[in-house]
């Protein structure tokens, strides 16, 4: 419910905001609904919005499983600590837009390149959370798990899995924040469809409608899939847990 | 079936940079259902003499012996139960041969029935205590190690659980090693006491309990620890002497 009046709010800032403004700057609510209307007629919209929810769940699920695993090496063995600290801290500071021209020019125009520079992009904080949480795991338990004979398997499942859990899902969360604002960069400048392309064709022609139809029913999707999908998740990884008051 | 323990040190470096003896040579042997009990002051070593019997200390002098492949089922201080599963899971994963008939048997004499689906977040220390020995009793060990597993329990509870742990350990032929500066815990669950020292431990006195176990009545506890307090005084005399 407070959700809804918070939406109707935004709408009725924007609507009295496009009022002064004027249409060629900020087009009103009911106007930039027309453009998307035709554009979801035309199978455009879906195209695009396919095109770019595709490249983000690649890159998503790359570098959170690259970074997990790595971020759980480092956390356990000092050596390969050591080794990746400063490759870490490069891919960490290192500006996205860097990364995907890099890419672009060494592996070409190619979906892999795109692909792969979000994926590199998001890596190095999954790693570095991972890394954490594997510090963080109550040693207590592992001797517990030792003494009992639990196998390796079922140790990992049920003593350190649910320990990481809070970081993985804290990795999502960032990471996944992360993706939707790299993933139109990376469109923007090498690919022929996605939101990221669109954006680009809109700004242009200067077309202000066409570019807030794409960045809002994009924002759309991402609020369905980060209520839908990573807070549920997180509820549940998180469910044994006393509520907060 | 025999554990032998044979620990001839073990030094600990500090975070200072300094060492610190904890534990001078100490050595002894447990038997097939025999219950040894570990008497000893705080902070003298019991904790990691056990780290070192359950081979997650291999940092130490000496050696130590236990029946291969033998079976652990061990009661930490403090419960070390997984928060995230629940008391039933909790039990199963440590014991996943344990069968139906034989977790309802031991949730009943735990008094643990209505618990079965909680978390152990919800539960009190007495009843987490009480999951963590169902779960050190599901395993069907062969050596049940037992670590202050009644410390900071009220009187009432104290006794109710010793009674049960009495029940338990008496039901099937186990090592079992208990550690607790309790000695009335001492004279009622044991067959053989090892009297240690302050830190770094050594063994003081090795003091066989002629009655069996489930021979003894109150008189006989009254009389046997009357004899231990008497011992341990004059001992403590005789070096005041010296």
């Amino acid at each position: 419910m407070l959700r809804l009046v918070s939406f109707a709010l935004f709408l009725a800032i924007w609507w009295i905001a496009a009022l002064f403004v004027g249409g060629a700057k900020l087009p009103s609510p009911p106007a930039v609904l027309n453009v998307m209307i035709a554009e979801a007629a035309s199978g455009a919209l879906f195209l695009h919005l396919g095109a770019t929810l595709a490249r983000v769940i690649l890159a998503f699920v790359l570098a959170m499983s690259l970074g997990s695993a790595i971020g759980y090496l480092m956390g356990r063995n000092r050596l390969a600590d050591r080794l990746g600290d400063p490759w870490l801290i490069l891919l960490l500071n290192l500006p996205a837009l860097v990364v995907i021209v890099l890419a672009y020019i060494w592996a070409g125009l190619t979906e892999a390149a795109a692909i792969a520079a979000i994926a590199i992009n998001k890596l190095p904080t999954a790693v570095v959370t991972l890394r954490e949480g594997t510090r963080a795991l109550d040693r207590s338990l592992d001797e517990m798990a030792t003494v009992f004979a639990m196998s390796r398997w079922r140790t990992f499942r049920h003593v350190v899995l649910p320990q990481l859990a809070p970081y993985v899902a804290a990795a999502a969360r960032s990471g996944l924040s992360l993706v939707w604002k790299i993933v139109l960069v990376a469109e923007l400048l090498g690919r022929p469809n996605g939101v990221g392309f669109e954006i680009g064709v809109a700004f242009q022609l200067f077309d202000t409608p066409r570019l807030l139809a794409y960045s809002l029913t994009f924002a759309a999707v991402v609020l369905v899939i980060e209520t839908l999908l990573v807070q549920p998740f997180e509820t549940r990884s998180t469910r044994w847990r006393p509520r907060a008051a | 079936m025999r554990l032998e323990v044979d620990i001839l040190g073990k030094t600990f470096t500090s975070a200072a940079g300094g060492t610190h003896e904890v534990l001078a040579p100490v050595k002894f042997s447990l038997g097939a259902g025999e219950v040894g009990v570990l008497i000893g002051p705080s902070g003298c070593g019991k904790s990691t003499m056990l780290r070192i019997i359950l081979g997650l200390d291999r940092d130490f002098r000496g050696d130590i012996r236990r029946p291969p492949n033998a079976r652990i089922g061990m009661v930490f201080q403090e419960p070390r139960l997984l928060p995230w599963r629940s008391v039933e899971q909790n039990v199963r994963l440590a014991a996943p041969e344990v069968d139906d008939v034989k977790l309802s048997e031991l949730f009943k004499i735990l008094e643990l029935e209505a618990h079965r689906s909680h978390y152990p977040g919800e539960l009190s220390l007495g009843l987490a205590r009480r999951v963590a020995l169902a779960r050190a009793f599901a395993v069907e060990p062969d050596l049940l190690v037992l670590d202050e597993p009644l410390a900071s329990l009220d009187d009432a509870l104290a006794g109710r659980l010793r009674e049960e742990i009495a029940t338990l350990v008496a039901s099937r032929p186990v090592m079992t090693l208990l550690v607790t500066h309790s000695l009335d815990d001492a004279v009622r669950l044991g067959d053989r006491l090892f009297f240690l020292s302050p830190r770094p431990a050594r063994m003081l006195a090795e003091v066989p309990i002629g009655i069996p176990r489930g021979a003894r009545g109150e008189a006989e506890i009254a009389a046997i620890k009357a004899g231990l307090v008497r011992r341990t005084q004059g001992e403590r005399a005789g070096r005041d002497v010296s």
